[in-house]
């Protein structure tokens, strides 16, 4: 496969940063998209070039370091899929793709494709924990949790912080995260002593980040790679309301 | 939003329901339109009901503008550098994306529906005629274009409360999971039945069934 590549290249913070074009050749239909930009930068390295910088880690969707908006959607068109797992054969060949970095003031570009999601971290500072020494691990039937609430922390318990939420809102909201955290671990015995003070802090510390405010678009779920439910964010403002009482 | 559009979604209610008294004949339509300015007499001054919602309704408009204004103003905030690429939906459709502007339009669309059939400004029949003289007036055959664009505008209220509907329920946290999909669905019926309510009014005048 051959591919018309428009990437966003900025060298640093400061620098106003400009779309580049660059053709790639052969590339499988089997190489991941970061395999593909991999083969972009080996040869940019040969010639001399900078490479294009980007963020990856575990590459098999579960840290949730990759991250990139191809073609105007967060990781893509592929659903439920980082960029590290989304692969060549849902490009045809010859098309032009374009590579954008999360777009948020509170995640700005370090370089290139690269943001600082250090956001995400403070929000989890702010009360994304459980402050008991847990020790070991109990019993598994030593604390009973309803199915239904395991389930449902499980669930929003699979996000893995990768920020496309934030990328995909049109307010730049980071709701989704921030209350797939918040229903996580309210929903657990280990989390509930906390719960009311946890979403006010957690609320508090992403408005004050800079975060836009949701207006229920649902884009947000739509690109989400681990597919966490809108109902998350229910959740949220209804212990939000439960708590500011 | 959730609250006052809530109460604004309540007055529409109450007020498609008021104007299908307009298909009860020119009596029934203008003893509506006096017993709202009656009600309560003499126990209550004359036109307290309609003070009150009127008060209510002026301040759920304005603090519904204010949080959409201050929700704009964060997101603008939030994104100072705009994608190179023209964003597609991957969600709930185009009409998500129409509330901002949409809004401008319904609350231009208030202005003009107040001086046309509240002060009859703009109404061929003014001020002085009766309720029912002033509406079909204000929609005859040869004033087609005030019906296109009430109809146009209705719609645009349509698409408003598709979204608006569940979306208050979502932001009061009173729903989850399968509900949440019920009250999308909902959302989407009840609009098009309360906007088709609406329509039959400036649509029957205009076609001549009401005259």
């Amino acid at each position: 496969m051959n591919l018309t590549l428009k990437v966003w290249r900025q060298n640093g913070p400061a620098d106003s940063g400009r779309m580049v074009t660059y053709q790639v050749t052969d590339v499988s239909p089997d190489m991941s998209f970061l395999e593909m930009l991999d083969v972009l930068n080996e040869r940019l390295i040969l010639e001399g070039d900078d490479p294009v910088a980007f963020d990856h880690d575990c590459r098999e969707g579960i840290c949730g370091m990759c991250g990139m908006v191809i073609n105007g959607v967060a990781h893509g068109e592929q659903k439920a899929t980082t960029t590290c797992q989304l692969h060549m054969r849902h490009f045809e060949d010859g098309a032009t793709v374009t590579i954008e970095p999360w777009r948020a003031a509170p995640f700005p570009v370090v370089k290139d494709l690269v943001v600082d999601r250090g956001a995400f971290d403070r929000i989890i500072q702010a009360g994304g924990f459980i402050s008991v020494p847990a020790g070991s691990a109990p019993d598994a039937h030593s604390v009973p949790v309803k199915k239904d609430d395991a389930d449902a922390a499980f669930d929003a318990a699979t996000c893995i912080g990768c920020g496309a939420c934030v990328a995909a809102c049109p307010n730049g909201s980071a709701s989704l995260f921030t209350a797939a955290k918040i229903t996580h671990l309210g929903l657990l015995p280990q989390g509930g002593p906390e719960r009311d003070s946890r979403v006010v802090s957690m609320v508090e510390q992403m408005d004050a980040e800079g975060f836009g405010g949701c207006t229920n678009t649902g884009e947000c779920t739509a690109v989400c790679p681990k597919g966490i439910s809108l109902d998350v964010i229910a959740q949220m403002n209804r212990d939000y309301l439960k708590a500011a009482k | 939003m959730a609250v006052t559009g809530a109460m604004l979604v309540l007055f529409l209610i109450g007020h498609m329901i008021g104007n299908a008294k307009l298909f009860l004949g020119k009596e029934s339509f203008n003893a509506y339109a006096e017993w709202l300015r009656t009600v309560g007499e003499p126990a209550l001054p004359a036109r307290t009901l309609l003070t009150l919602t009127e008060i209510v309704l002026a301040a759920a408009v304005i603090l519904h503008m204010w949080a959409a204004v201050t929700l704009a103003r964060r997101a603008a905030k939030a994104r100072p550098v705009k994608y190179a690429t023209k964003k597609k939906s991957q969600a709930n459709g185009y009409v998500v994306h129409t509330m901002r502007y949409g809004g401008v339009i319904v609350v231009l669309f208030v202005v003009w529906h107040l001086l046309d059939l509240t002060f009859g400004v703009v109404n061929p029949e003014g001020f002085a005629a009766t309720p029912y003289d002033r509406v079909v007036a204000g929609f005859q055959p040869s004033r087609w274009w005030v019906t296109a664009f009430y109809v146009a505008a209705l719609v645009m209220v349509g698409l408003h409360l598709r979204h608006g509907l569940w979306s208050a329920f979502q932001t009061l946290g009173l729903v989850g999971g399968r509900n949440r999909r019920l009250l999308n669905a909902g959302a989407a019926v009840f609009s098009a039945l309360l906007i088709l309510g609406f329509l039959a009014v400036p649509i029957a005048v205009t076609i001549g069934a009401v005259k």
